[in-house]
């Protein structure tokens, strides 16, 4: 056994096997990486700003407050594990290949601002 | 009375600027980034709960510049407590420290918010919501490392060990305490301390660490009369070692 040289603490308290055995990470040994959504105001989205790395939830919160709760506005956080999110491979990337054809399912297509400016207008009078 | 409410104030300020000066020497050196940036930022509100206790004694208690008093005091004329003044040492003593000295600070703060002494009231409100999150860092650290092997738990209880004594300073008796317990400015260091105790147990225990008993350990006693360990000297002479250079300049 002996350690690996990576310079990153997490990394390099792993006791890796020189004979190439799966390492066995513990929890709590070695940090997960936690992606973080920052809330501006009550009531809305969380946006995703980043992510940190913790030993678990409760302190991937408390770092993603100071990492990214301390300058904007902020009235709430989320933390998640990265690796609880669900994502398509890359290489599914043809599944949304032809969407710019397919303009007649672009909202932007229906004309209805002039409806609604007419119902502003008349809410003035 | 003005004169005991000075002692309280600069005792209170002068350990928030020496402790958060202490904090701020782990900036880049924390033990991992995201720990290294919140750790700063918790020693940067420090320094602020100082300046702002500073304001207080200059604007309504007639005191000096809060940048002068802060930096070109002597050595003597400071209060702040021995527990403040320890050099940071290894992670696990300078966490423990934090999670003693903020639960410390939650307790005074909370009970300012009553206090007859106007001034101290709106600070304290306003304070609140930051020592509420240097708690939740504080009792996340010490939840987490008392459960992280065998290593980690003997160092967090070594660390307790030696910073309880230390930290019973945070609640020396005041010079004047009784005259400000009498016109309601705060309950007084006896009090503080008692509740103080409550609240670290609660959190100490779950966790597995043992609380040495108040009766069996000697408080560090003298930092609010004025008598400090050989560190602080060599601290106010960093500390202030850019201000001295032009006391004068606008920065």
């Amino acid at each position: 056994m002996e350690n690996n040289q990576s310079l990153d603490p997490r990394v390099n308290r792993l006791q890796l096997s020189i004979s190439g055995d799966p390492v066995v990470v513990r929890d709590g040994e070695n940090w997960n990486v936690f992606e973080v959504f920052h809330q501006e105001k009550r009531g809305a989205h969380h946006e995703h700003v980043g992510c940190v790395h913790a030993p678990n939830a409760q302190l991937a919160l408390v770092f993603a407050k100071e990492q990214f709760g301390r300058r904007k506005k902020c009235v709430n956080l989320w933390v998640v594990r990265s690796a609880d999110i669900l994502a398509f491979n890359t290489e599914d990337e043809d599944m949304f290949a032809n969407n710019l054809e397919k303009t007649y399912r672009d909202a932007s297509g229906f004309k209805v601002m002039e409806k609604i400016n007419r119902y502003k207008k008349s809410g003035k009078e | 009375m003005s004169h005991a409410i000075n002692n309280l104030l600069t005792a209170m300020a002068d350990d928030a600027l020496i402790q958060g000066h202490r904090n701020s020497e782990w900036t880049g050196l924390g033990p991992v980034m995201e720990e290294d940036i919140a750790f700063s930022s918790m020693a940067q509100d420090k320094i602020g709960h100082a300046w702002a206790l500073y304001r207080i004694l200059q604007e309504d208690l007639g005191g000096s510049d809060p940048d002068h008093f802060a930096f070109l005091r002597n050595e003597k004329d400071y209060r702040c407590c021995h527990l403040a003044e320890q050099p940071n040492g290894e992670y696990d003593f300078s966490l423990l420290r934090h999670f003693l000295f903020d639960h410390a600070e939650a307790v005074r703060y909370g009970r300012l918010e009553q206090s007859t002494f106007a001034p101290l009231q709106p600070l304290a409100r306003k304070l609140k919501g930051e020592i509420k999150y240097h708690l939740l860092h504080a009792n996340a650290w010490v939840s987490q490392l008392c459960r992280a092997g065998d290593e980690s738990y003997a160092r967090m209880q070594a660390a307790l060990n030696r910073c309880f004594p230390l930290a019973l300073g945070l609640f020396e008796p005041q010079e004047g305490e009784e005259e400000l317990m009498a016109a309601g400015v705060y309950p007084g260091e006896k009090a503080l301390q008692a509740e103080w105790l409550d609240r670290i147990y609660n959190i100490l225990s779950p966790a597995g660490l043992n609380l040495p008993g108040v009766e069996a350990v000697t408080p560090a006693y003298g930092g609010r009369r004025g008598y400090h360990t050989e560190y602080l000297q060599p601290l106010l002479d960093e500390m202030g070692a850019v201000f001295r250079t032009d006391p004068e300049a606008i920065w």
